[in-house]
């Protein structure tokens, strides 16, 4: 299969490729884009933004609801050739290593974003009409408003290991925003697949580019469209700090904090924090990385350990898989060889290995995992109790209540168990929280009139004072 | 323009010529210092050991350190008595840099550049813009020796390597762009306000200056570029779209140790590079990385090994830092070519290049 590039909608063979292998004999080649290639398309910009402008609205919200459907139950064009879902599955599961169960998972957080489009928007502007993209002009409760595009281009560099991250720019195309787009090397399918489900649903081609490209490339799509979105940890974060325009998704650290008027009931929350930490097999910054108690560590944390032993590597394509395996094992051994280091640094204990079969790092089914893994520090500051790992990895600290907030650092997702309402308005003004859950909620639960890390529709479009003889 | 020599006369030629520079390099009438003192140390004697290039392999690698180390002054080869000449300065280089001395090297080097192509290539008598590093850098001077040899003059922008990775080193990935774009902005200047039908620069500020306007439009003809990897995807680019297809393209690979390799003359639609070193001044070999004695087979990759014999200069066997393909001798060259050059082992790992 052959993977060209997309360069506003027209295809582009490159001959620089890169080949990587799909299993039972089968070979992806994916089309390099120089970097050049992408700043001269950015040159040809307007034209996609007219062809955008050039649909309402509310339209283009239609389009993408069709998307939605598209997305999930048809064969879509895949380069030189045509996907079914089922296809889909399993080529990004032979690349990536997520688990059939896991891709669909993902499927469905995609087609949710997709087919909930409106709401998404209506969540990131405060529930004005969708004609605000077309003319700019709107009234919130008998005040008119003026929002302006403060871009032309979207460029988002994707990762491979997440494909539901791709929800976070479904909604600038209907915003009327052009997208460009790095796939992660080993996940060029998933934003291969919603571009041509747009584009089957109605939207133009052009507002499309699709660059699988180098470092450099990724480095272009960022800086030289108009607004950014990158993925990645602290050095990605620090890497483009300089740049207003873009936006870094970078670690979660998310955390679930237990209040002392709930703490007594802990084997109520076994479940909720099991899943928290484990779900899409613990590779999201929503994932559970560390967990708060004021009291009742040890107990807790054993019957954690002995949940998160229960879960074990299974083949790819066994429904009850929640494990990933590594599709670069070095990354797997980087990890586990840290995780054993800083272990050796007093006041850890991984409490998992009590309880699983073999090693943390293990080989089956011809891949290598990271087995779940809690780890009991005594002091928040031990390098193990506020850090995460692509894995279902978190620490347990026991902290009181009052001194919590002061050392959660910032936190992408805390999820915080108490009915405390002087403990829960300090959560309400804590600088440090992203998105707050309010009571036993798992910290990977998304509500999409919710947006976290940044809205998008402030990131693209800016509010204009407005006053005089308007024609509304 | 085809060669008059064959690749057995070109080999008798090199031969030749080897035992020559070696004669002068290793005479005390004639030779420097350097490597007088040096021969002291050999296990041979190069005047009657050295008969052929093949012979040169007697020599040990070449350590570039030396170039930091040494004062150059210590290369100038007696015959040159007292006469005045140029130290010059190799690209990017952090800390002590790289230098060369010189004469007329980047005269005989460029006027050879010069003659391989014709008025339809370049222009005679345009004006020629140069955009890339100047200061302490032969091809600096070397532009200017091209463009006034066709019968025009030479523009100059300067930019400043050095500092671009330094910027790099230090993360400042927004100040790099910048000074990227205040380079540019005063090309584009030159450009709009003088009559310019040359450009010499690097591909990627080749690629920052198309972005601003149509090269074509504003009346270049040819376009004489080096300095970073020319994949043939990226040659296709530049010559599809950077120049519209409407301006001659000439890439070349050179630096201030050889002199420039010209590219082999392409047929339509093939984009793969092939230089040719200004042989025998200059000899580029394609060698096993593991054992550079060894030349590799036609067709595969191996690291690019330089010998420089000129009067003004003499080294042998310096490992580039490069890679590439050993292409077989062609008409207009009739001596092996280095194809596809790359960074040595970006094959296998992550490797910075082409700051500017």
């Amino acid at each position: 299969m052959n993977i060209p590039i997309l360069r506003l909608g027209q295809t582009y063979e490159s001959y620089d490729q890169v080949e990587l292998d799909l299993g039972g004999g089968e070979t992806l080649v994916t089309h390099t884009a120089n970097p050049g290639l992408i700043r001269r398309d950015l040159l040809r910009i307007a034209e996609a933004k007219a062809a955008l402008d050039a649909i309402p609205a509310d339209t283009l919200a239609s389009y993408c609801e069709q998307a939605a459907e598209l997305f999930l139950h048809a064969e879509l064009p895949c380069g030189d050739a045509t996907q079914s879902p089922r296809q889909y599955i399993e080529s990004l599961s032979a690349l990536t290593r997520l688990p059939h169960s896991l891709v669909r998972m993902n499927m469905g957080k995609i087609h949710a974003a997709m087919s909930q489009v409106r709401t998404v928007i209506n969540g990131l502007t405060r529930n004005l009409p969708l004609e605000i993209f077309d003319r700019g002009l709107a009234s919130l409760t008998d005040l008119a408003v003026n929002y302006y595009p403060a871009t032309t281009s979207l460029g988002v560099s994707l990762p491979s290991n997440a494909p539901a991250v791709n929800s976070l720019w479904i909604p600038a195309p209907v915003m009327k925003i052009p997208v460009l787009l790095k796939p992660g090397r080993e996940d060029p399918f998933t934003p291969l697949r919603i571009v041509q489900a747009m584009i089957q649903a109605g939207f133009p081609k052009e507002a499309f580019g699709f660059y699988p490209t180098t470092h450099e490339g990724g480095d272009t799509i960022l800086t030289c469209c108009g607004r950014g979105i990158a993925f990645g940890n602290d050095t990605t974060l620090k890497k483009y700090a300089a740049f207003p325009s873009i936006s870094v998704h970078g670690t979660g650290r998310s955390k679930i904090l237990i209040g002392e008027d709930m703490i007594g009931r802990w084997p109520e929350f076994l479940d909720v924090i099991v899943q928290s930490i484990s779900a899409n097999g613990g590779r999201s910054c929503i994932n559970t990385s560390a967990i708060l108690v004021p009291s009742h560590r040890d107990e807790l944390a054993d019957a954690i350990a002995r949940r998160l032993a229960e879960i074990k590597p299974l083949a790819r394509d066994d429904e009850q898989a929640l494990l990933c395996g590594f599709a670069n094992p070095a990354m797997a051994d980087g990890i586990d060889d840290l995780i054993t280091s800083q272990l050796k640094e007093p006041g850890a204990e991984d409490l998992t290995a009590r309880h699983r079969d073999g090693e943390r790092k293990v080989g089956a089914f011809d891949q290598t995992y990271l087995q779940p893994t809690l780890v009991s520090c005594s002091d928040p500051e031990h390098p193990l109790a506020n850090t995460e790992f692509m894995f279902p990895y978190a620490s347990i600290v026991e902290i009181p209540q009052k001194d919590m907030l002061e050392n959660i650092g910032q936190t992408l997702v805390v999820s915080a168990f108490t009915e405390d309402p002087d403990f829960i308005q300090q959560l309400l003004l804590s600088p440090d929280i992203e998105r707050l859950n309010l009571g036993p909620y798992p910290t990977n639960r998304v509500q999409w009139e919710q947006p976290h890390e940044g809205n998008l529709f402030e990131f693209l479009y800016h509010r204009r004072a407005i006053q005089g003889d308007l024609v509304t | 323009m085809s060669s008059p020599l064959t690749p057995e006369q070109a080999s008798a030629e090199l031969d030749a010529h080897t035992r020559e520079m070696v004669r002068w390099h290793f005479s005390p009438e004639t030779g420097c210092p350097y490597w007088l003192d040096r021969a002291k140390t050999f296990g041979f004697d190069p005047l009657e050991d050295v008969q052929c290039f093949a012979d040169i392999s007697k020599f040990d690698l070449f350590d570039d350190e030396i170039l930091r180390k040494e004062d150059p002054a210590r290369f100038i080869p007696k015959a040159f008595g007292d006469r005045p000449y140029n130290v010059f300065e190799t690209g990017g280089t952090t800390g002590m840099p790289k230098q060369r001395i010189g004469w007329d090297d980047y005269k005989t080097d460029y006027t050879e550049f010069s003659d391989h192509y014709g008025p339809d290539f370049f222009p005679s008598k345009a004006n020629w813009l140069m955009v890339g590093p100047t200061g302490p850098r032969r091809l600096r001077m070397a532009i200017e020796h091209l463009a006034n040899i066709r019968g025009g003059a030479c523009y100059f922008i300067d930019l400043d390597p050095r500092w671009v990775k330094r910027l790099i080193g230090m993360g400042e990935m927004k100040m790099a762009k910048l000074y990227q774009e205040h380079v540019i902005d005063q090309a584009a200047t030159i450009i709009r306000h003088r009559d310019i039908g040359c450009l010499f620069t690097t591909p990627k500020l080749l690629e920052s200056l198309a972005e601003r306007m149509s090269l074509a439009d504003a009346g270049i003809r040819g376009v004489f570029a080096g300095g970073t990897t020319m994949t043939p995807q990226y040659v296709r680019f530049i010559e599809e779209e950077v120049l519209e297809g409407k301006i001659n393209f000439a890439p070349t690979y050179g630096n201030t140790l050889m002199g420039l390799a010209i590219s082999k003359k392409r047929g339509p639609g093939e984009y793969s590079l092939t230089y040719h070193a200004p042989q025998p001044r200059a000899v580029l070999r394609i060698v096993n990385p593991d054992a550079p004695e060894e030349l590799m087979p036609y067709d595969e990759y191996g690291r690019v090994e330089l010998t420089t014999m000129t009067k003004e200069f003499f080294m042998p066997r310096f490992l580039e830092r490069d890679e590439a393909i050993r292409r077989r001798p062609c008409d207009e060259f009739p001596w092996d070519g280095v194809g596809d050059v790359r960074p040595f082992q970006s094959g296998t790992k992550t490797v910075i290049e082409g700051v500017y």
